[in-house]
């Protein structure tokens, strides 16, 4: 029995080579086939659509969702999800416009304050990213699934917000406040120009520092990312943290847009985050797969097929049937791409 | 002596619930030596590696390298310490490339923080070169074949510079000349002095490369040797703790009618086959990777599609578009990869073992887990399956004991033909002989068996008869007289015979 004369060599290599091919170039540029069809689609059907206000407007739209988006792309990445990302919007807008309140306000939140532009910002973020520190402990520390531990942030977060205010809303903001909203910079709107910045920012982050490679690691095999010697742990909770972050800046940005900071601000963002990352190509069913140009192509997609079918009068009832086919045709896609992968 | 040994383990003891795995043992490694871990499957070696490389904490015992009692608590700290290992579980990240797989945790960066890509990939390619494996840096992981993923995972375990490298068959997917490609980087890297802990099957392996063995019997210390003392038979019996004198248990059976009949088919992978299989009767595949065995038998199970041809069972034509079809003709198929198509790794043994005959153990709506009990337990002790209950998470079995699982699960489908795909893949002598065993008294009882396997010793000790495929066609049959070794290889090589 000794000496086995093991035969072997490869038997699903050239099977695997061959749809590889194929299905890397549609991973790879299908979505952005898929948008340039419908920009021109949309063009076609309506001459208003192609119009710069138009254009401009749509992004301005989904600058706020995309800005969750980039941070919950980096949690599905990690093999996480995010389902208190809305709720983080509600708390910052509150507690920020508290801080933003005009000084002359005889019935502000806090009476006779004023702070200078920096200091609602900071505490925005401060807030957001200790929101965040709570999801990644608890994802990361207690092993909680993070469906589940996101889903408990979800509900308090929204509870805090309304204990903050008392369910009121705050407005009277400030002008340099609203300017973050509101205002133009050459020709653009603040919050496109967030959008821009943090898309570049995250995806330096993502692809090319250490901890992104770490984020796909361990979404990709978490217990291979351990073996080699990395933090999972830590790791996992940064990307909560750094996600939360970007909630907050969507909750400056929606509260300044809107002149008022309102602790229902943001319920259901979350969930049109985690559909532009999907639509994008970020896998719900695999880790480690998932860019930052994809989720923004992602919340693009969405961007224009709302513009497009309130430019053909269709109705808001149907648009959100026509939303949810998309969502789920862009997961069939993803499994189509990812089948016969191991 | 703590001189003379790189690596000390002494007195080691791990207990998991319900199972003792390790119950003070010891190991000592030389340097510049290639030291051999033996023993059957749950014998305790991967536990042990486990400890040492700071993925389990050992319940007691002391660590001592290069003179230094260690305390190991993380992967990271082994390895900063100048210990690495090539994981059994292949574990690579599949969405990443080959040169981020092997760097992952150490990349380089650029003076501003970011990881500098081309860097990385030309410490890949350099290193890659040096050991001559031949695989782009630049490639996704799950790009590659099994065997080339095998060889990253050795190239990243090299990687690390370390004076221990852990290798738990490292050389269950590669072929014959990548064996002997990594034997080479093994002497090389013994020439710098650097030590090997070598854990394998493959007795041919274990006697070509290595100077000491260490054999584990149930996370017992059975004793260390020099290798040249030993021979396969002495290091059987340390190992399952009797002597086996017949590991085949082969028996002529009286040969029934045919009870498959398949004429001309083709799908993808192969191409117009045909052969036959009789009750009692057990068909050997012989061929090297990526001749279309498994394609074959996949067809022939409703798994894929194949066109043309026509297949009859018992004489009777069948039609088999699905599993569901080929199983409704009695025929059962244990798959190659137990862990991606056989097992539910996180379900119960017992759920495990009656899912395939779930139908049979309906009383109206309900399910009679009392019959299912029953059955498990039968199963249990005719398979000899080692596990502190049938409710025990099969995850937590050994690989050996999960295969017997397997096949357990469809001999309660109660077959008339069962397809075993590599039926002993990475399991240790002592299962083996067993699953020889009761591939024995299945066909005794006038059912059949068709067998794939890449182990040549195993075609040639178990078939009555060996087809034999190259590239996809059927270059023919051997009857057990006629078979030698040399025969099936020469034409598993696609060698003609008759020049």
């Amino acid at each position: 029995m000794a000496n086995p004369g093991v035969i072997t060599a490869n038997k699903t290599e050239k099977r695997q080579q061959m749809s590889h091919t194929i299905s890397s170039l549609f991973s790879k540029y299908g979505i952005f086939l898929i948008f340039a069809v419908m920009i021109l689609v949309a063009s076609l059907l309506s001459p208003a659509f192609v119009s710069s206000t138009n254009l401009i407007n749509i992004v301005r739209q989904m600058s706020i969702v995309g800005l969750i988006a980039l941070g919950v792309t980096g949690i599905i990445v990690s093999a996480g999800i995010d389902l208190s990302s809305g709720s983080v919007v509600g708390l910052t807008a509150v507690v920020a416009a508290s801080l933003a309140q005009s000084p002359d306000n005889s019935g502000a939140f806090y009476p006779g304050l004023h702070l200078p532009l920096i200091v609602p910002v900071l505490a925005a973020c401060l807030v957001g990213a200790l929101v965040g520190l709570i999801n990644g402990t608890l994802v990361a520390k207690t092993r909680i699934p993070p469906f589940i531990a996101t889903l408990g942030t979800y509900t308090a977060v929204r509870g805090a917000a309304l204990l903050y205010t008392g369910g009121r809303p705050i407005s009277d903001l400030t002008d340099e406040y609203n300017f973050i909203g509101q205002g133009d910079v050459f020709g653009l709107p603040v919050p496109i120009i967030i959008l821009v910045v943090m898309a570049i920012v995250t995806h330096i982050l993502y692809a090319h520092t250490k901890f992104g490679k770490y984020i796909y690691a361990i979404g990709g095999n978490e217990q291979a990312a351990r073996v080699s010697g990395i933090d999972a742990s830590r790791y996992k909770m940064l990307i909560y943290v750094y996600a939360s972050f970007l909630a907050a800046l969507a909750g400056l940005v929606v509260s300044s847009r809107i002149g008022s900071g309102q602790p229902g601000l943001g319920v259901g963002y979350e969930l049109d985050a985690i559909a532009a990352a999907v639509i994008g190509g970020t896998s719900l069913s695999a880790g480690g797969i998932g860019t930052v140009a994809g989720t923004i192509v992602g919340a693009l997609i969405i961007g224009v097929l709302n513009n497009t079918l309130d430019l053909m009068n269709v109705s808001a009832y149907w648009q959100q049937i026509i939303k949810g086919c998309i969502i789920v045709g862009a997961v069939i896609i993803d499994q189509l791409k990812n089948r016969g992968r191991k | 002596m703590e001189d003379e040994y790189l690596l000390s383990m002494e007195g080691i003891s791990k207990q998991f619930p319900g199972v003792r795995a390790l119950s003070n043992v010891k190991l000592h490694a030389r340097k510049g030596s290639v030291h051999a871990l033996m023993g059957e499957n749950g014998a305790g070696k991967s536990t042990l590696m486990k400890c040492l490389i700071g993925i389990y904490a050992p319940d007691s015992g002391t660590i001592t390298f290069k003179g230094e009692k260690l305390n190991i608590t993380n992967t990271h700290y082994a390895l900063s310490k100048g210990i690495s290992m090539i994981h059994q579980e292949l574990s690579p990240i599949p969405q990443m490339t080959v040169a981020e797989n092997i760097y992952l945790g150490r990349e380089p960066t650029t003076w501003g923080g970011l990881v500098d890509m081309r860097k990385m990939n030309r410490m890949a390619r350099e290193l890659l070169d040096r050991l001559h494996i031949k695989i782009k840096p630049t490639a996704k992981m799950h790009e590659l074949s099994i065997a080339n993923i095998q060889l990253a995972e050795i190239a990243k375990a090299v990687s690390y510079n370390s004076d221990l490298i852990i290798m738990d068959e490292p050389t269950s997917a590669i072929t014959e000349a990548e064996v002997e490609g990594l034997f080479n980087i093994i002497r090389s890297l013994k020439a710098q002095g650097c030590a090997v802990i070598y854990i394998s099957h493959k007795m041919d392996e274990i006697f070509k490369i290595t100077d000491e063995v260490t054999v584990f019997r149930d996370g017992q210390y059975m004793g260390t040797d020099a290798t040249a003392d030993l021979t396969d038979a002495i290091l059987i019996e340390k190992m399952v703790g009797r002597t086996l004198t017949d590991m085949f248990h082969k028996e002529t059976t009286d040969m029934g009618s045919v009870f498959l009949d398949v004429q001309n088919i083709s799908g993808k992978g192969f191409r117009n086959v045909s052969f036959q299989v009789k009750r009692g009767e057990i068909l050997g595949v012989a061929g090297l990777m990526g001749a279309g065995r498994t394609e074959l038998l996949e067809a022939v199970f409703g798994v894929t599609r194949s066109h043309r041809g026509s297949i009859s069972v018992d004489g009777k034509a069948v039609k088999i578009n699905s599993p569901a079809d080929a199983i409704r003709s009695g025929m059962a198929l244990l798959t190659e990869d137990r862990k991606l198509t056989g097992l539910y790794l996180n379900a119960s043994v017992r759920e495990n073992m009656f899912i395939a005959n779930i139908n049979s153990y309906m009383i109206g709506p309900f399910i009679d887990f009392g019959k299912i009990g029953k059955d498990c337990e039968r199963m249990r002790s005719l398979m000899r399956i080692k596990t502190p209950s049938l409710l025990e998470i099969i995850r937590n079995l050994s690989g050996g004991n999960q295969q017997k699982v397997l096949i357990s699960r469809w001999l309660l489908t109660e077959p008339d033909l069962l397809i075993l795909d590599e039926p002993t893949r990475g399991i240790d002598v002592g299962a083996k002989s067993e699953i020889y065993r009761l591939m024995t008294e299945f066909v005794r009882s006038g059912k059949a068996i068709i067998m794939i396997s890449s182990e040549l010793p195993e075609v040639l000790g178990m078939s009555d008869r060996i087809l034999v495929m190259h590239e996809g066609d059927k270059i023919g049959e051997l009857s057990r007289a006629e078979a030698t070794q040399e025969k099936i290889l020469q034409m598993a090589t696609g060698m003609s015979l008759t020049a």
